[in-house]
């Protein structure tokens, strides 16, 4: 019912049904005013349920929200804003909300107590999988996804600040406000779409004036100074290491439909100020649960904020002052008061409706909205006629966001809860509500106060200028759980009641965190924001200990659940990781090479002809290319590092297992790096340029790696070496030219021609390229008379174009991944297949490249004697019987007649392919023992592929041994 | 005192008034045959099957909090046995069958359930060593199949297929792969050790080891001396700090592990999915939450909780694998404190000390070989003599280089690259 | 978590790479013998506390960094250049 005419109604449906409401007003408004007190399903016994709260830390109105893609569920009622065409959904119900089947969960709640499923659906053994268990999945949960990829816009974004003050209630403002007047960097954030807090929803004065107007006045000036920022609808969600904190902001919705949904932020702040308030914590009664029993805070959010009346016939119920200005506040608002119950024996109060002093209800009638109340006290038991009751059990600080970094709340008995422990968080001041201090007068002062703290600590002058407000003590006596039959509801989300808690402790589940994972009380979407203060003095009284002998767990971030699409924005599709592209990317896309990963580059799988309906046949004939005239491969992709300096060789002869200061100018040579394990770390080529100048490579998938690697051995092992380091990876555009007529294709494009004289294997320089400078290295991965020639990477483009044309002049063209491959396989050549981490040089057969002669990284730890055990799994090639038989990569080797099981286990295939050169598949592996074996037939099984092959182990270079194709 | 779904209706009936504790409080005594320190999954485990298969009752198990409070108690329950490298592949084996029989053993539903997990691949070469991986399980006796990419969408038709930056090739299948209900592990090892007369000991905080003369005495404790003819530290997170009580410097680094849950939501996720490119694990409660998990924040850490960037990275690869579960909101977000080894494999092994053993080392991994390191620890406390799954476990490979099991292939050294 | 690197100033943690104790600095000889390199690549005092790291400043400076900080409060104390805090 609403108290005031609204000035604009928008419509939004629930369940279908078409509803009026005030957009941007909390849908649980809307609904109280449409007089609709059933919302939701409870999560285990189904039970109905209505609105609790009127915030984020509502338990059970869950609802779903939108159609298709769109959306969402478990989506709090009490927060979910109103908008034109909003479709809003009840959840966990089937066939409908009223008329629920799962409700028979309810009926047989006798047996479903607390942890009931660790003691049956064991037998039959086969039945838990395939019976229960289906079933229980399916009657858990509480709204459902969609099931389809998610469409909407989602963003993160970073914020700096000096003072972050979390909460925007009377200690935040005027923490904000004293914190900004000095001067302060500020970021004033809040959860709801209004700030003032309580303020925006108490009836208080505030300087002799309606607290409302003082906020907005408040707000004024706040929003006037440039170094303050005002973040609504943005909840604080974690606090984090060195001032960091995580922070969820509800953008968009129909107020702003082009910007995203959702906004996470990272705010790092010098200090923070936690002014998050306090949270009413409900009492365990019988039947506490039925829609219309609601917090009396949450009455009072709806009747002065909002102006609807939660009931006709209102009652209160608390153990505290709170009841009365609840009663007070509806009198005024002129919607009536059935009964005031005040569980102390000793208060005065005066109003006109019945009062129950030393009262307490127990017990509640009303399947779908609440009906009558029965309240016992002095005079008798009474019942109640009520379509509302409001209850309060006192307030709970919010303290979770001190409690994210391990912190420990402490006990305080004069208000029955839990408080900061002060310095919990580093740099964190608290004040006001979350700090037990209930009074406005309070709140504002702290909230100055701690300000001016702050302020001061950061170098700046602050005054405190408080105004005056009420300043009346907060005055309760506990209440947890009203004596009697029935089940007294603790943890509504999770339907956790008063007998789960009693029996948890009579099975020896008595620590608190015991408790809670045994009943599940605190695990439900709200972590026990509400429940966890009553279930853990339920727990304490059943196991005679006080409560702070109980403790209480462990408030976790985030405070409220953030979407996976907000923490994760960007990542979608293809933001998950960096995009690396080579100069000749466009080119080969274009020529219709399928672009396949690696190591965040994109590299061409093949380059596909008219005709060709296979990559084998596109493979096969780059292959050709390379072996028969001559072949064009974008290389650029392989890490390049420029080392520098007059120690620029010791550098390389620490970091490489072979020696490099014997290298000379102008000549390339092969390196073997170790890790400090003794492991294979990479393998590449390092080209000496000038006396003290060298270029590395390394190979694509270990770039980054290296680089780390030799900064940090010339920064913390080495600083004594004089040498400088730098990736030109990308600087760098560099391609493979190879095959028998390398040569001929370079000759035609270089400035100055080159020979065999000039340029023998393994000789690098400076040559120049259609007037552009660059580098010629003559390498090989093929095995083939090769080079690589690197330009400047904005030259790489045009430099590959013209390599094409050139190449396929001469009865070659481009070769991709697929093509390297098996040109290097044929030669026996490794990459990150055979050095996948675990290998030694031993076990490549390359023990003696690591040069005794000299320290260098991984030498001592390769001398280890497992790391060179003849038994270890060594390199071979292996050769199947039958040319036309397939090897897999993964395979695994036995002995011919072994069976195929763990015990006989040989060893494993790394690499294979079909070389069209031999015609025959060929593969590496490493075996145990292998040198010893050449010769050996073994057997192959690759069980996941069906296949189960014989093959010869023979030496892993299959093609041109000796070496002369390379050389010639 | 059996459970039965008999006896559950039978206590609903009558007020759940017949309900015994799980497990005694007893006080210390002063002396016991063995004493494991640490009443975490291990530890109750190996203190379970001392009793039951050893016939050790006179021991105790010291716990300084309460018992499953450590990465038992929060870790994304996957159970599997997938490994390639001789020495895990036979341990986690045995494990795995253990569990398959364990609600039945232990009488107590731990909910163990094989819903197959899927290891997704995103290049060739992933796919050959997640092949070499199947066929190192077949050879083992355990199960894989390979997926091409159409059969990982008959199994996963919600992952993003389609113009992501990591496309999926196909996956490898474990279909005995699963999940259990994590808490429900510790509790049922402790009521099946109490039940057999172990004293199971909370709030008893190991202060030093007593040893003599190379061997061990027992220990002291904020609860008063117990002597112990063996003593078997089980403290994963504490492992370091409790070995230097002995003397003893571990090959181990503490690290932080985060995991998440979502609110509860309705089946949406059957299987165990994990990412290949990038550590992403997740798997659907029997309660609704979607729980998961990422890589190691990658500092050491005794906080038990991590930081931002991490729990970024785990979101953003849950949104480029599965945009479908952009609209779940994660609940809870936590941390344990693993023991890293240098190759990312465990160690239970005998110390220098004589009757002093340690089961320590299960990086990430442990919650899975809850049964087999329990089974296992149990009968190297009791015969002296390795058990032969457990048996590549030592602590010396680290010097020698001698059956070193790195599983991801990163280096069998802390981080010394 | 937050480092002060001495080149760029207190930068996020995701710029840094996280390599472990600052022992790595101490790197014996070649011929120190097994126990003595068992002891520098592997075994470790994995503090529950004060502890001295190293970092790298990947996506920054490049620089080395030694860290000292709190393994049990994340609290940093301090950070230097490894190359002036070799001892």
């Amino acid at each position: 019912m609403r108290l005031r005419d609204p000035a604009n109604t928008v419509s939004f449906t629930f369940d279908g049904q078409r509803l009026g409401g005030v957009a941007g007003e909390p849908v649980a408004a809307a609904l109280l005013a449409n007089g609709i007190k059933l919302v939701a399903r409870s999560f285990k016994y189904h039970r109905p349920r209505g609105i609790m709260s009127a915030g984020s830390e509502e338990q059970n109105a869950l609802v779903t929200i939108g159609r298709g893609a769109q959306t969402e569920p478990n989506v709090r009622a009490t927060t979910l804003e109103v908008s034109d065409g909003l479709e809003v959904f009840s959840q966990n119900a089937w066939p409908s909300l009223k008329h629920d089947l799962m409700a028979v969960n309810d009926l047989i709640s006798p047996f479903l107590g607390a942890g009931f499923y660790y003691k049956t659906f064991m037998w039959p053994r086969a039945f838990w999988e395939k019976v229960y268990e289906p079933i229980i999945r399916r009657a858990a949960g509480l709204g459902g996804l969609s099931g389809l990829r998610n469409e909407d816009r989602y963003e993160k974004a970073f914020a700096f600040c000096d003072v972050l003050v979390i909460g925007a209630g009377p200690a935040g403002v005027m923490a904000a406000l004293t914190a900004g007047r000095a001067g302060a960097d500020v970021i004033l954030a809040d959860e709801d779409t209004a700030m003032g807090g309580r303020l925006l929803r108490e009836v208080e004065q505030i300087d002799g004036r309606p607290a409302v107007d003082w906020v907005a006045d408040a707000l004024g000036e706040l929003q006037a100074m440039e170094n303050v920022r005002l973040m609504t609808r943005t909840t604080v969600t974690g606090a984090y290491d060195q001032g960091t904190f995580g922070a969820l902001e509800r953008v968009a919705g129909p107020r702003a439909p082009d910007k995203p949904l959702e906004c996470f932020w990272r705010i790092v702040a010098q200090r923070s100020i936690l002014c998050a308030g306090a949270l009413e914590r409900p009492i365990a009664f019988p039947n506490n649960d039925r829609p219309g029993i609601m917090m009396a805070s949450a009455v009072r959010a709806y009747v002065n904020r909002w102006g609807v009346a939660p009931g006709k016939s209102v009652t209160v119920f608390a153990n505290n002052d709170d009841a009365h200005r609840t009663a007070r506040d509806l009198v005024a608002a002129g919607v009536k008061v059935a009964a005031v119950i005040d569980s102390r024996e000793e208060v005065a109060i005066a109003g006109d409706y019945p009062i129950f002093v030393g009262g307490q209800v127990t017990a509640t009638k009303g399947r779908y909205a609440l009906e009558t109340i029965t309240v016992s006290h002095a005079g008798g038991v009474r019942e109640i006629r009520t379509d509302c009751l409001a209850m309060s059990g006192g307030w709970n600080p919010t303290v979770h966001l001190t409690c994210h970094m391990n912190g420990r709340p402490a006990w305080r008995e004069d208000i029955a809860s839990f408080v900061p422990t002060p310095d919990s968080i580093p740099g964190m001041v608290t004040a006001g509500a979350c700090n037990g201090s209930f009074s406005t007068a309070a709140c504002l002062a702290e909230g100055a106060a701690v300000a001016v703290q702050v302020a001061r600590g950061l170098g700046r002058q602050a005054e405190a200028a408080v105004p005056v407000a009420d300043d009346s003590a907060y005055v309760i006596t506990p209440l947890w759980a009203v004596p009697g039959k029935g089940r007294k509801w603790i943890d509504f989300q999770n339907d956790v009641h008063v007998k789960d808690i009693k029996l948890a402790a009579q099975e020896n589940f008595r620590s608190v965190e015991h408790m809670k994972r045994y009943t599940t009380q605190g695990m439900a979407p709200d972590q026990g924001k509400s429940s966890n203060v009553v279930a853990l003095a339920v727990l304490a009284d059943a196991t005679g200990r006080g409560i702070p002998q109980t403790g209480t767990t462990t408030f976790r971030p985030p405070y409220v659940p953030v979407s996976i699409a907000a923490m994760g924005a960007g990542s979608q599709g293809k933001g998950f990781a960096p995009e690396r592209l080579t100069t000749s990317h466009q080119v080969s896309v274009a020529r219709g090479a399928p672009m396949i990963e690696a190591g965040l580059w994109y590299r061409p799988s093949y380059f596909p002809l008219p005709g060709e309906t296979t990559w084998r046949q596109s493979c096969d004939r780059e292959v050709g290319f390379v072996r028969n005239a001559v072949g064009v491969c974008d290389v650029s992709t392989l890490g390049k590092i420029d080392i520098q300096g007059p120690d620029a060789a010791a550098l390389l002869d620490f970091v490489y297992a072979n020696m490099f200061s014997t290298l000379r100018v102008g000549r390339v040579r092969y390196g073997l790096m170790l890790r400090e394990d003794g492991h294979v770390l990479d393998d590449g080529t390092t080209a000496r340029l000038a006396e003290g100048h060298f270029v590395m490579t390394t190979t694509t998938a270990a770039a980054g790696l290296v680089m780390r690697h030799l900064a940090f051995v010339l920064q913390a092992l080495r600083p004594d070496l004089d040498a400088r380091v730098m990736s030109v990876t990308e600087q760098w555009a560099q391609f493979a030219v190879a095959g028998p007529r390398a040569r001929e294709l370079l000759n035609s494009i270089l400035d100055q021609e080159i020979g065999n004289d000039t340029w023998p294997f393994m000789a690098c320089g400076a040559v120049s390229v259609a007037g552009v400078q660059g580098r010629l290295f003559r390498v090989s991965f093929s095995g083939e008379h090769a080079y690589e020639i690197a330009v400047p990477a904005r030259r790489g483009e045009s430099l590959f174009r013209m390599l094409v044309t050139q190449a396929e002049m001469l009865g070659g063209g481009p070769y991709g991944m697929e093509a390297l491959n098996v040109l290097r396989i044929e030669k026996g050549f490794i990459t990150h297949a055979e050095i996948h981490g675990r290998t030694t040089a031993f076990d490549i057969g390359m023990d003696r490249m690591v040069s005794l002669k000299k320290d260098c990284i991984g030498q001592a730890a390769s001398r280890r004697p497992g790391l060179r055990d003849d038994s270890r799994a060594q390199l071979v090639g292996l050769r199947p019987l039958d040319a036309a038989e397939a090897l897999t990569a993964g395979a695994h080797l036995f002995a011919k007649d072994a069976k195929a099981v763990r015990v006989n286990d040989l060893g494993y295939v790394t690499s294979v392919c079909y070389s069209p050169t031999l015609q025959t598949y060929l593969g590496m592996a490493f075996l145990r023992g292998g040198p010893a074996r050449l010769g050996e037939v073994i057997r192959v099984v690759d069980h996941l592929r069906g296949i189960d092959a014989v093959a010869e182990v023979c030496d892993p270079v299959f093609l041109d041994p000796e070496g002369g194709r390379a050389r010639g | 005192m059996g459970y039965s779904g008999f006896r559950v209706i039978k206590e609903g009936l009558f007020g759940q008034r017949g309900w015994k504790p799980v497990w005694r409080d007893p006080e210390p005594k002063a002396a016991y045959d063995a004493v494991i320190i640490g009443g975490g999954g291990h530890g109750l485990s190996t203190a379970y099957y001392l009793a039951k298969e050893h016939g050790l009752t006179n021991i105790a198990v010291l716990e300084k909090g309460y018992i499953g409070g450590g990465n038992v108690g929060r870790n994304t329950t996957i159970v599997r046995a997938n490994y390639f490298l001789p020495g895990n592949a036979e341990f986690y084996s045995h494990s795995l069958k253990l569990w398959e029989g364990m609600a039945q053993d232990l009488n107590y539903n731990v909910m163990h359930s094989q819903r197959g997990l899927i290891n997704l691949f995103h290049s060739d070469g992933q796919r050959d060593a997640f092949v070499r991986r199947g066929n190192a399980m077949i050879n083992q006796g355990d199960d894989a199949v390979l997926l091409d990419r159409e059969g990982v969408r008959r199994h996963l038709p919600y992952l993003d297929f389609d113009n992501v930056r990591f496309p999926i090739y196909g996956g490898l299948l474990h279909p005995r792969g699963g999940t259990a209900r994590h808490d429900a592990v510790a509790w049922g090892y402790a009521r099946g050790a109490d039940q057999r007369g172990v004293d199971i000991i909370q709030n008893c905080e190991v202060t030093g080891i007593d040893i003599e003369g190379g061997v061990v005495k027992g220990v002291q404790t904020t609860r008063g001396v117990i002597r112990a003819k063996k003593v078997g530290i089980v403290v994963a997170g504490r492992s370091g700090q409790v070995a230097a009580m002995a003397g003893m410097r571990l090959p181990i680094e503490s690290h932080v592990l985060q995991a998440f849950v979502t609110e509860g939501l309705k089946p949406i996720i059957d299987h165990v999915v994990s990412f290949g490119m990038g550590h992403f694990y997740i798997s659907q409660s029997d309660k609704g939450g979607l729980v998961f998990g990422g890589d190691l924040d990658f500092y050491s850490s005794y906080a038990a909780r991590g930081n931002l960037p991490m729990k970024e990275h785990v979101m953003d690869a849950a949104m480029t694998l599965m945009p479908v579960i952009g609209k779940a909101r994660v609940l809870r977000s936590w941390g344990g404190i693993m023991d890293m080894t240098p190759d990312g494999s465990p160690i239970i092994d005998k110390t220098p000390t004589e009757g002093l053993f340690v089961d320590c080392g299960w990086c990430y991994g442990g919650f899975k070989a809850v049964p087999g390191s329990g089974f296992s620890f149990a009968h190297l406390m009791a015969t002296g003599q390795h058990h032969e799954p457990a048996a590549k476990f030592r602590l010396d490979r680290f010097r020698t280089g001698v059956g070193l099991m790195d599983e991801e292939g990163t280096g069998s050294q802390h981080n010394l690259h | 978590m937050r480092i002060n690197c001495p080149n760029c100033g207190t930068r996020d943690r995701r710029e840094f790479y996280y390599q472990g104790d600052a022992l790595a600095l101490d790197r014996p000889a070649p011929d120190a013998g097994p126990l003595v390199w068992d002891d520098y690549l592997h075994n470790r005092k994995n503090p529950a506390g004060e502890t001295r790291d190293l970092w790298f400043h990947e996506a920054g400076c490049g620089a080395w960094l030694v860290v000292e900080r709190n393994t049990l409060t994340h609290a940093i104390h301090s950070a230097t250049l490894a190359e002036t805090a070799i001892r």
